[in-house]
């Protein structure tokens, strides 16, 4: 509530603000005036009584990247689903995998949908997140074997990297790009 | 008309209730806390959402399926959440089974956890004893009654 900072402050607040209001309309079911009004006014309450944090790293929606995202994770989700179901069903013991995966992106929201976007698609599990290295510690709950950790390893890069494009400011789209030219080089250079 | 809906809505509903019985089920039978946790999201979330697009278009009223919409969502924001917390404590009190672990990169990250001071259920003992009790300074007990196993 100081005075130069309310410009960025309401700004970074209106995404939240938006948010609070949906849900209280879903939850009243009807869309009328008054369900705004009253919404509005307990969004603003709950926003000033209990204000969150500040996040670093900013975000930036981008309609492609979002949509490439939520097709691709509704998918997952249905392979995910149908896979650990089978495993419940399946008997015997199988290998698990503990692994720590770098990530690229620099900005909290970004890191919180991508441990978020984790544990629902197939195989990997949030255990740890270390925030000033930017690695991520993920439980596998089946490999096979080396190269299957490894691929796995390279789905929970592929997760990030849909999340960048979709919600990733311009230095963490950077990030992204430099990281993965950096790795075509070096795939390159491994096949001669 | 009416009746092709109810019988997608039949389908997602006991799909969605067979999915949530698999994750009963893994919960069981699963080795350990970790693995329990994978069946504690990923078709448990499947099956709430497919129960809840279930119920959506059988009930045929927007109010109620804008709540089944807030209740798939906040399913979908809340069960990682949980999942994480739990593994991360059970992972910090060695509740894992570790000749089932492939790889482990996270090894001892936490530094000082190997005393393992504080907070460790009573009948525990320390995995590597004899460099807790060299780095540990020995009370008059001794390591303690929860006696190393091995």
């Amino acid at each position: 509530m100081t005075g130069p900072a309310t410009p960025s402050r309401l700004r970074t607040q209106l995404p939240l603000l938006v948010w609070l209001v949906l849900v209280w309309m879903l939850l009243w079911g009807t869309l009328s005036w008054a369900n705004l009004v009253s919404g509005a006014a307990v969004a603003l309450l709950v926003t000033l009584l209990l204000p969150l944090p500040s996040t670093t790293g900013g975000t930036r929606v981008r309609l492609v990247g979002l949509l490439d995202f939520a097709g691709h994770f509704l998918l997952d989700l249905f392979v995910s689903g149908a896979q650990v179901a089978w495993l419940a069903l399946r008997p015997g013991l199988r290998h698990s995998a503990i692994v720590r995966v770098q990530l690229r992106t620099n900005s909290d929201l970004v890191l919180t949908m991508v441990a978020e976007a984790l544990s629902l698609v197939p195989g990997s599990l949030v255990l740890d997140l270390d925030r000033e290295e930017r690695s991520i510690a993920v439980h596998l709950l089946h490999v096979r074997d080396r190269d299957h950790v490894e691929q796995e390893r390279a789905d929970v890069l592929v997760v990030e990297a849909r999340l960048i494009r979709a919600f990733g400011s311009a230095e963490d789209r950077e990030a992204l790009e430099r990281d993965l030219a950096e790795r075509g080089r070096r795939v390159e250079g491994t096949v001669p | 008309m009416s009746a092709v809906l109810d019988v997608v809505s039949m389908t997602c509903l006991v799909a969605g209730a067979f999915l949530c019985l698999t994750a009963g089920l893994g919960l069981v039978r699963f080795p350990d806390v970790l693995s329990r946790m994978h069946a504690g999201t990923k078709p448990q979330v499947l099956g709430v959402l497919l129960v809840m697009v279930g119920a959506a278009l059988r009930l045929q009223g927007w109010s109620n399926a804008w709540m089944l919409l807030l209740v798939a969502a906040f399913q979908m924001l809340t069960a990682p959440v949980s999942a994480h917390m739990i593994s991360r404590v059970a992972y910090r009190r060695r509740h894992v089974r570790r000749d089932l672990l492939l790889v482990d990169e996270f090894g001892a990250a936490p530094a000082g956890d190997r005393l393992y001071v504080g907070d460790e259920p009573g009948d525990a003992p320390p995995e590597e004893p004899e460099i807790a009790i060299a780095e540990h300074v020995v009370d008059d007990r001794g390591p303690g009654d929860g006696a190393p196993r091995r």
